[in-house]
């Protein structure tokens, strides 16, 4: 399925070139095979393996997202939509955002 | 002209402008005096008026309050705004959304802005404009010079004296009607409640994370809404906190990042107009907080991003019913509040400037800026290597210092093997290996990089210690701190 992935707020820095915008043609299922449901716990791993260069501990933690980043499915809050369970379609657009504290 | 007169035109230059800082403060005195006096003993007629009024102790207080005073009280008996608001705020009454109600509401609101930086400049200048009724400012800073690319309520002559005092000053020339509350201290959990208690609205302009989740703390206990904004880099967010069901910061976070993950302007700089951009808007927000006009950014949540021009609005979760602090059953107290370590909590200071200083070698590993001084001094052959990333090396640099980033030093190692080899055929006791000192900007990563290099076969190098920035302390003042 294509995606599109946006990672912003510093978390970009852990990507190749620190590109913020990648489009993607994956399969985040849990077993990568075509008929699963693609979720948001799958697409987790899928980035850790395949776009994360450096310090995955910046992203990632347990099976979530670290503490002070924000998931965004298509402009909405993942826990809004099932958290690590919401399934992703097709075209879906999701966003990794770091929460920022300067001034 | 000879040198003599040069110093006499600093000497003469320097005078002018200490004379012309005692006239302009001189001019504020004889504004607030006048105004008094027209003013009379007016009471203050507003809840949030009296409120403000008790913080007058807090230092003082300034921009006319009485004359505030007196228009508000004028307005409520008659029904309309006295002439000289109509005048000045016209603009705004001319909106058919916003009009004499909106300007009213305004006139009787009482915003307190914490931290007079890059995000509470643009703030705190639009909310004294706008006629706020009164203005509170929180810092505890000075303004230096590497403040005033972005945070634009401070001028030159400011550099050194107190943020909130010219903050303030900056926000009664623009507007002497509205009542100005100067809080000269950093707010902390001692004195936010009693602070914060005394307005309507809170705009979170901070720097730094504990700040952060103190100040939404506060404005739960308190029932406040909270303006948030936040910049670094080239990116900005900005949301409404704890009004109209929206969640509170630990709704959204309700645990802390990890400490590497805080990057902070004094680390990662910041574009200036950044900050200048969400100050604005949080100006807004607050406006339409305070008039009840219009949607305010409650549930959502703003991200901009300067460099690829996207503003992209989000929708976010509400409050949380199991939110320890905004939750149904929160038991947090504000006695609770006042005792809580939001240091410890979050890892990090309450400060954009302090750096919790690393201690990874042991003291024979490291060397003080004076000890390497004297080491060049006496032309021992060495290698200085610089680990800081390369946008920082171009800013300036030690002279003959070889730079490789820490992130790439280990994948740069034979460059590094090749320089020393450079550096030992050069000079001329050729059996010893020459010494290997490493630098960057405060000491810590230059550890790391020792650290990493005695594992991998370097046992000659040296941390030196505190970085560049001791060795402008301790050995060269003119060079270039940034
Ligand atoms: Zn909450």
């Amino acid at each position: 399925m294509h995606l599109t992935l946006e990672f912003g707020g510093g978390l970009e820095l852990l990507l190749e070139k620190s590109t913020k915008v990648h489009k993607v043609d994956c399969q985040p299922t849990m077993d990568g095979s075509e008929g699963g449901k693609a979720t948001m716990k799958g697409l987790l791993s899928w980035v850790k393996s395949n776009l994360i260069k450096e310090r995955p501990e910046m992203f990632i933690k347990g099976d979530s997202v670290r503490p002070g980043v924000l998931v965004l499915i298509n402009d909405c809050d993942w826990e809004l939509c099932g958290g690590l369970d919401a399934e992703l379609e097709d075209k879906d657009v999701v966003v990794f955002i770091s929460t920022l504290h300067g001034g | 002209m000879d040198g003599g007169g040069g110093g006499r035109r600093e000497v003469v230059a320097g005078e002018l402008e200490r004379l012309r800082a005692e006239r302009q403060e001189l001019d504020i005195r004889i504004r607030l005096l006048e105004s008094e006096l027209e003013a009379g003993s007016a009471a203050p007629a507003s809840p949030a008026g009296e409120d403000a009024a008790a913080g007058v102790e807090d230092g003082l207080c300034g921009g006319g309050s009485g004359g505030a005073c007196q228009t508000r009280r004028e307005f409520v008996e008659s029904g309309a705004l006295p002439a000289d608001m109509i005048y000045r705020y016209s603009r705004h009454l001319l909106l058919p959304d916003f009009g004499v109600e909106g300007q009213r509401k305004l006139s009787r609101s009482s915003v307190l802005v914490v931290g007079a930086g890059g995000l509470g400049s643009p703030v705190a200048l639009y909310l004294a404009a706008c006629g706020v009724g009164v203005l509170g400012i929180v810092d505890g800073d000075d303004v230096e010079l590497n403040n005033l690319h972005r945070q634009i309520i401070h001028k030159e002559a400011y550099v050194g004296r107190s943020k909130v005092k010219s903050a303030a000053d900056a926000c009664r020339a623009i507007n002497s009607s509205i009542k100005l509350v100067e809080h000269h201290h950093t707010l902390k959990p001692s004195n936010a409640l009693e602070i914060v208690r005394k307005y309507d609205i809170v705009v979170d302009a901070t720097d730094n994370l504990p700040t952060r989740y103190m100040i939404s703390d506060c404005c739960v206990l308190l029932n406040k809404p909270l303006i948030s904004g936040a910049a670094l880099g080239l990116e900005g967010q900005l949301t409404v906190y704890h009004h109209n069901g929206s969640p509170c910061y630990r709704c959204l976070f309700p645990n802390p990042p990890p400490v590497a993950a805080c990057q902070r302007c004094s680390d990662s700089g910041v574009l200036g107009v950044v900050p200048g951009v969400i100050g604005c808007l949080q100006a807004l927000e607050a406006i339409k907080v305070a008039t009840d006009v219009g949607e305010p950014l409650c549930g959502r949540m703003l991200l901009f991003d300067a460099l690829s021009a996207r503003i992209r609005i989000v929708k976010i979760r509400g409050s949380s019913p199991v939110c320890t602090i905004c939750g149904e059953k929160s038991v947090f107290t504000q006695e609770e509040f006042q005792k809580f370590d939001y240091e410890k909590f979050t890892e990090s200071p309450m400060s954009d400037k302090s750096t919790p200083s690393l201690s990874l070698l042991p003291d024979s590993a490291r060397v003080t800026c004076t000890e390497y001084k004297r080491m060049i001094d006496k032309g021992e052959p060495h290698l200085l290597l610089d680990v800081r990333p390369a946008h920082h090396f171009q800013i300036t640099s030690l002279p003959q210092s070889l730079n490789i980033p820490l992130s790439v030093l280990e994948e740069k190692l034979p460059l590094l093997e090749i320089s020393l080899k450079e550096t030992m055929d050069t000079s001329a006791a050729s059996d010893e290996q020459p010494s290997l000192y490493v630098v960057c900007r405060r000491g810590n990563d230059s550890q790391s990089a020792v650290q990493l290099l005695r594992e991998k076969g370097f046992p000659s190098a040296k941390d030196i210690v505190g970085g560049l920035q001791s060795w402008a302390q301790d050995v060269d003042p003119d060079f270039p701190a940034y």
